[in-house]
């Protein structure tokens, strides 16, 4: 009943209006001469130091859902849902010098969006638009996710009804205060709410795991029972150390999701939106900090074993809801004011990823799609117009997909998500080092790596659920034909199959001499920095807006 | 002519700043977290986690003291 929550709903209520109000403030925050242009709206001006963008990339990065669903797969699983840290330890040395080349390349030509990238690069709009579209149809998935995170808040709290809209109202609330100030106020919004949000989860975590494993007897004994719990259950992949079939899923898929977290449009938007190189460098350091946190976040699964949190139903009968162990856990620990706090922190970790990604998505739109095929002489202002009104678009086809749909749709739609957004790594990871691949055979590895990756999906069931298809991204290693129970990442096999195809066939298509585009950057481009004269938002704008001024 | 055309030179010393040696260090944190032999085992435990956890966790400093020392190394120098 949501009267036994009702201190929760008030601390989570105050923090979430005081956000929002933040959210329509930034419009003002570092204001733009001119608000009407892409890179002022979807970019925050292109200018953020080291701090900001900390914040924003860290709070995009680690969404609601990470820190909802990490730990309940931890609770579910184990040692294989740990996963995470690995995977984001390896990705920022993996990053370290490809951002600052796509940062380089992008500052130099004003480039907003991947996409933008590809089509200069390899001289083809198809293979712009198949970036593009890969990350769009990546993305919104995404952003549906994060409203399961709300939801999971909203739920242990009580606030649920028994019709579709009572139940869903306040999401829908929250999620048009969150278009609005999106609308307004682009990046910005998020790049400033960052501050709360992460502010408020180190606070709820450093206090969490000081504070539980003193009232649940030591780390030790969190662990114990973990490990007591699954000796008992009868599946055979769970425990709190990895078996002898999942190794080489708990690798792939740390590295496959490393490889595809920043080809998701919604990092690069928080990289693109960096002052310069040094602000990435140094935050490929810093950014781990995060990873502790997640690590820790993480362990919070343990905790409720420790603590013998029973999760929630889930939507279908006999099922339960994962996702509610952590917010389940607070309210039984906690006392009732910070528990408050800590779903605060919960929910408006949700809104900072999904601004961010409905901006990446809506950029992604404008430029790759309206102005390539639409409007080809669309101004800077139209630009900016046409991105604030599919941001709202976005926004409302994820609402959608969690009134209308089973939540766990999205779910399977962001797992195929993270495997399809991986086919756009030769174009855009290998094609910010190497013009050598051809742009027919990027196209053709492109279609092979995605029709393998779904293929392998829709193979792999799960008997303990009743799935058959889309149940996970373990893929059993005998469907290949080989004697074994091992398991590996679909992600992984799929970039590699559309890695040769694209090598094999570059060689065929050079060798028939077949036309390839031209390359519009030059190898200088690809390292330029701050004080280098930048095609937007330059002068050709702006009369009395002196360029900057060349080092 | 004798001297090289000055946009090929600074192409040549652009290329320059973003190679160096320093950046094969990188490969360390990339590889070694991804070998579960290393981590995947109850004992020791250190203040009760077992080793698997707080190795792993362990990584995340060897992760940021790499980059940190790669950044530093491959600064540019004087011409900021």
């Amino acid at each position: 009943m949501w009267r036994d929550h009702l201190t929760e709903i008030i601390v989570f209520s105050l923090l979430f209006l005081l956000v929002s109000a933040m959210g329509f403030v930034a419009a003002r925050w570092r204001r733009p001469k001119d608000m009407a242009h892409l890179d002022e709206w979807g970019l925050g001006g292109r200018s953020f130091g080291g701090w900001i963008t900390w914040f924003l990339v860290g709070g995009d990065l680690y969404t609601a859902y990470t820190f909802v669903a990490v730990p309940a797969l931890i609770f579910g699983a184990g040692a294989a849902g740990f996963f995470a840290v690995p995977y984001t330890i390896v990705i920022y040395p993996l990053v370290f010098l490809v951002l600052c080349r796509l940062w380089s390349v992008s500052h130099r030509h004003g480039f907003v969006t991947p996409a933008d990238f590809v089509r200069n690069r390899f001289g083809s709009p198809i293979l712009a638009l198949l970036v593009a579209i890969t990350g769009i149809v990546a993305t919104m998935p995404y952003i549906a996710l994060q409203l399961v995170g709300i939801e999971a808040v909203l739920k242990t709290m009580g606030v649920t009804g028994d019709s579709a809209l009572a139940r869903h109202l306040p999401i829908i609330i929250a999620f048009a205060i969150l278009a609005a100030y999106t609308y307004q106020s682009g990046l910005r919004a998020p790049a400033l709410i960052a501050f709360v949000k992460d502010s408020l989860i180190y606070i709820v975590i450093l206090v969490a795991v000081i504070w539980l494993p003193y009232k649940l007897g030591g780390w030790g004994a969190i662990f114990d029972a973990a490990d007591a719990k699954f000796q008992a259950s009868p599946a055979p992949g769970d425990g709190i150390l990895l078996n002898q079939n999942n190794q080489i899923q708990y690798v792939t898929l740390a590295f496959g999701s490393a490889l595809a977290l920043f080809l998701y449009p919604h990092s690069i938007t928080g990289v693109l939106a960096s002052r310069n190189r040094d602000v990435i460098k140094r935050n490929m350091s810093a950014l781990p900090a995060y990873s502790l946190l997640l690590g820790l976040i993480a362990l919070l699964g343990y905790m409720a074993i420790a603590a013998n949190v029973k999760p929630l139903p889930g939507a279908k009968e006999g099922t339960t809801d994962g996702n509610t162990v952590v917010p389940l856990l607070f309210d039984q620990q906690f006392p009732d004011w910070f528990a408050g706090v800590a779903y605060a922190a919960i929910g408006i970790g949700a809104l900072v990823p999904a601004a961010i990604m409905s901006i990446a998505a809506a950029n992604l739109f404008t430029r790759n799609i309206y102005k390539e095929y639409l409007k080809r002489d669309a101004t800077p202002a139209q630009e900016a117009n046409v991105s604030k009104i599919t941001s709202l678009v976005v926004k409302v086809g994820a609402v959608a997909c969690i009134v209308f749909l089973d939540p766990q749709f999205s779910i399977d739609l962001q797992l195929i998500g993270g495997v399809i957004i991986l086919q756009t790594l030769p174009a855009v990871a290998l094609g910010l080092y190497t013009r050598w691949f051809h742009r027919g055979a990027l196209i053709a590895g492109w279609a092979a790596g995605m029709g393998l990756g779904m293929w392998m999906l829709y193979q792999i069931g799960n008997p303990a659920t009743g799935k058959k298809h889309f149940a996970g991204s373990a893929f059993p290693l005998e469907k290949f034909g080989f004697d074994t129970p091992k398991t590996i990442y679909v992600g992984i096999v799929a970039v590699l199959v559309n890695l040769v195809v694209a090598a094999l066939l570059t060689l065929v298509l050079r060798a028939a001499k077949v036309a390839d585009g031209p390359d519009g950057t030059t190898p200088d481009d690809y390292f330029a920095d701050e004080g280098d004269p930048r095609v937007t938002p330059g002068a050709d704008r702006d009369a009395d807006s002196a360029r900057e001024p060349v080092a | 002519m004798a001297a090289p055309e000055p946009e090929a030179l600074h192409t040549a010393r652009s290329r320059a700043k973003d190679k160096s040696p320093w950046n094969w260090l990188l490969f360390i944190p990339i590889v070694v977290p991804l070998i579960p032999a290393l981590f995947n085992a109850d004992s020791p435990r250190l203040f009760g986690f077992p080793r698997f956890y707080w190795l792993q966790l362990a990584w995340i400093l060897l992760g940021v003291g790499t980059t940190t020392l790669v950044y530093q190394m491959t600064k540019k120098r004087g011409d900021r």
